[in-house]
C-alpha cells in the first residue's frame, strides 16, 4: 500500500466516534503524509471536523488508534497532550480568536504562554506573522472590529507563529467571498512551500481543493471512501466522487 | 419495564453526577494551584473585576442591611426596655450571618454571573478548544486566576461589608433612634469576639469556593449558543445562591462547635 512507503506525520487506523446514537465515525483509516497538504472532503455535518478535532485530542475517540510521529494520542490525558498540541496549530472555522485580547496579543499569545519574555522578540514575531498573512497595521483592533475574513487570517497567524509542524485547517473559505477565499488559499500554498509545513484542510469547497490540495481523501458515511492524489479524484469514474466535484445532487427539480 | 436503581431516581443521579464535577474541577485547580500554576498577572487582573468592583455592591448591601436590622431590633428590644442591647445583637449577627452570607449571595448575582457567562461564551466559540488546541490548560488559565482572586477577594469584602453594616448601624441606632453610644458601643465590643470575626471571614472563603467553581462548571459546560449561555448563567446564580444558603447552615452547625457563641475569647 503506498501510505505505509511514505513518511507520515499523522497516522489513523480504525477511528471511531458517535454522539449519542448518531454514529459519526466507522472506522477511518488515513494517513498524513509529511509535508504535503492533505484535503479531506465530505459533506456538511459529515463527521470532517470532528476528524480533525481527533488529530490533536480535543475529542476522545471511542475507540482507534491516533498516532502523531509515531506517537499514540488516543488515550492521552490533557496534561500529556500538550507537547504533541505544541507541534500542531489548528484554524478554527470562526478563528475563535480571544474577544478579550487585541489582534496583537492574540497572536502573542502562543508565545507568551510557552515562556518568551522578550517583547522585543515577540514584537518580531508578530509582525513577521501578519506581514504573512497580510494583516500589517491592524495590530491594536480587538477580533469584533475585524471582518470574517481578517478573523480567520489573525488566527492563521495566531496558529503559525510557533512555527508548527503541522497546520489543521476547519473549513478555511466556508463563508467567505470568492476573492478573501483566494487570498486564504494562497496563504495555505504558501506556507506550505515557504514553512513546509504539514496541512490538513477540512472543507467542502472544491475551487479551494483545486488550488491547494497535493492529496485528497474524501469522507463519506463515517469511512474514508477515496484517498489519492487530485488528479486521481479528476479522473476517478465513481459516481459518488463525481457528483461531489459536480455539485450534483439527485433531488428531482 | 424495570429500571435500575441508579436510574429510578434520576434527580437523585444528576444531583451526584454535578457534585462528581464541582469535585472533580476543583481538585484539578487545587492540584494546579499547590503546582504553582498560577498567573499571577491573571490574578491581579481578577481581584480588581471581583474584588475590587464588587465593593460598591457589598457596602451599599452593608449599609442598608445594618441600618433596617438595626432599626427593626430597636422597635423589638425597646418595647423591653433593652435598647443597650442593639448593638451585640447586630453585631455579633452581622458577623455571624448577614455580613458573609449577604455579601456571599451579592458576589453570586455578580461574579459568579459574570464568571459563568465569559467562560461559556468562549465555551461555545469554540475560545476554550482554541486555549487547549494552543496546549493552554483551561483550568490553568481561566479557573485558577478566579479561585485564587476570589479566595483573596471574598474575606475582604465580607469584612467590608461587615464594617460598614456596623457603621450604619452605629449611626442609626444613635442618631436616629437615640440609643446612648457609649452604651451602644461598650455593649458591642464587649459581646462581639474575635472568633465572630474568624467564623465571618470562614464563610466568606467557603462562599467564594461556591461561586467561583459553581460558576466555572457551569461556564464551561455550556453547549447551545446565545439561549445555552443565559441559561448557565441563570442557573449558576441559582445554584450558587441556594447553595450559599444550604452549606451556611451547615457551616454554622460546625463552626459553632469550633467557636461556641458567648463567652470571652
Amino acid at each position: 500500500m503506498a501510505a505505509s512507503t511514505r513518511k507520515n506525520l499523522i497516522e489513523v487506523s480504525d477511528l471511531r466516534q458517535t454522539f449519542g446514537s448518531q454514529e459519526i465515525l466507522r472506522g477511518v483509516n488515513l494517513d498524513i503524509p509529511r509535508g504535503e497538504t492533505t484535503v479531506l472532503l465530505g459533506q456538511s455535518g459529515g463527521g470532517k471536523s470532528v476528524f480533525l478535532r481527533h488529530l490533536i485530542g480535543l475529542i476522545r475517540p471511542l475507540s482507534g488508534s491516533i498516532k502523531v510521529e509515531g506517537e499514540e494520542i488516543a488515550q492521552l490525558d490533557e496534561r500529556e497532550l500538550e507537547p504533541v498540541r505544541r507541534k500542531v496549530g489548528m484554524l478554527f472555522q470562526d478563528g475563535a480568536l480571544f474577544d478579550s485580547l487585541t489582534v496583537f496579543d492574540n497572536v502573542a499569545f502562543p508565545l507568551r504562554e510557552r515562556g518568551e519574555r522578550s517583547e522585543i522578540i515577540i514584537r518580531e514575531k508578530v509582525a513577521r506573522s501578519l506581514e504573512l498573512v497580510s494583516l500589517e497595521g491592524q495590530e491594536q483592533k480587538m477580533p469584533s472590529n475585524l471582518s470574517g475574513g481578517m478573523r480567520k487570517r489573525a488566527a492563521l497567524a495566531r496558529a503559525i507563529i510557533s512555527e508548527p509542524a503541522c497546520i489543521l485547517y476547519d473549513e478555511p473559505t466556508a463563508g467567505l467571498d470568492p476573492i478573501v477565499s483566494d487570498t486564504i488559499n494562497k496563504l495555505i500554498r504558501r506556507l506550505q512551500s515557504q514553512l513546509q509545513v504539514t496541512s490538513i484542510v477540512v472543507t467542502h469547497d472544491m475551487i479551494s481543493t483545486n488550488h491547494i490540495a497535493d492529496r485528497v481523501a474524501l469522507l463519506r458515511e463515517g469511512r474514508i471512501h477515496f484517498d489519492g492524489s487530485l488528479e486521481d479524484l479528476h479522473a476517478s469514474t465513481d459516481p459518488v466522487i463525481m457528483d461531489f466535484i459536480e455539485g450534483r445532487s439527485h433531488e428531482i427539480d | 419495564m424495570q429500571m435500575k436503581f441508579p436510574y429510578s431516581f434520576p434527580l437523585t443521579r444528576a444531583f451526584s453526577l454535578y457534585l462528581g464535577q464541582i469535585a472533580f474541577l476543583a481538585g484539578e485547580t487545587f492540584s494546579s494551584i499547590f503546582l504553582g500554576r498560577i498567573r499571577w498577572r491573571l490574578v491581579l487582573n481578577q481581584i480588581v473585576e471581583i474584588g475590587f468592583g464588587s465593593q460598591a455592591v457589598v457596602i451599599i448591601t452593608g449599609i442598608f442591611t445594618g441600618a433596617v436590622f438595626t432599626a427593626q431590633i430597636f422597635f423589638q428590644f425597646n418595647a423591653l426596655n433593652m435598647s443597650s442591647a442593639v448593638g451585640p445583637v447586630v453585631s455579633i449577627a452581622l458577623c455571624r450571618e448577614l455580613g458573609p452570607v449577604l455579601t456571599g449571595l451579592m458576589v453570586a448575582g455578580r461574579v459568579g454571573a459574570a464568571i459563568c457567562a465569559e467562560i461559556g461564551t468562549m465555551k461555545v466559540t469554540e475560545q476554550i478548544d482554541a486555549l487547549r488546541a494552543l496546549a493552554v490548560n483551561p483550568i490553568d488559565y481561566l479557573v485558577v486566576p478566579r479561585a485564587v482572586a476570589m479566595m483573596i477577594s471574598m474575606p475582604l469584602l465580607v469584612g467590608e461589608c461587615i464594617f460598614f453594616a456596623l457603621t450604619a448601624s452605629y449611626y442609626v441606632a444613635t442618631r436616629i433612634l437615640n440609643v446612648n453610644s457609649v452604651f451602644f458601643m461598650q455593649h458591642m465590643w464587649f459581646y462581639t469576639h474575635t472568633k465572630d470575626m474568624v467564623m465571618a471571614l470562614i464563610k466568606g472563603f467557603v462562599f467564594a469556593l461556591i461561586v467561583v467553581f459553581v460558576g466555572c462548571q457551569q461556564g464551561l459546560t455550556t453547549s447551545n449558543g446565545a439561549v445555552g449561555v443565559g441559561r448557565s448563567t441563570t442557573e449558576a446564580v441559582v445554584i450558587s445562591s441556594l447553595a450559599i444558603l444550604m452549606i451556611n447552615f451547615f457551616l454554622t452547625m460546625g463552626l459553632n462547635i469550633i467557636f461556641p457563641a458567648g463567652g470571652k475569647f
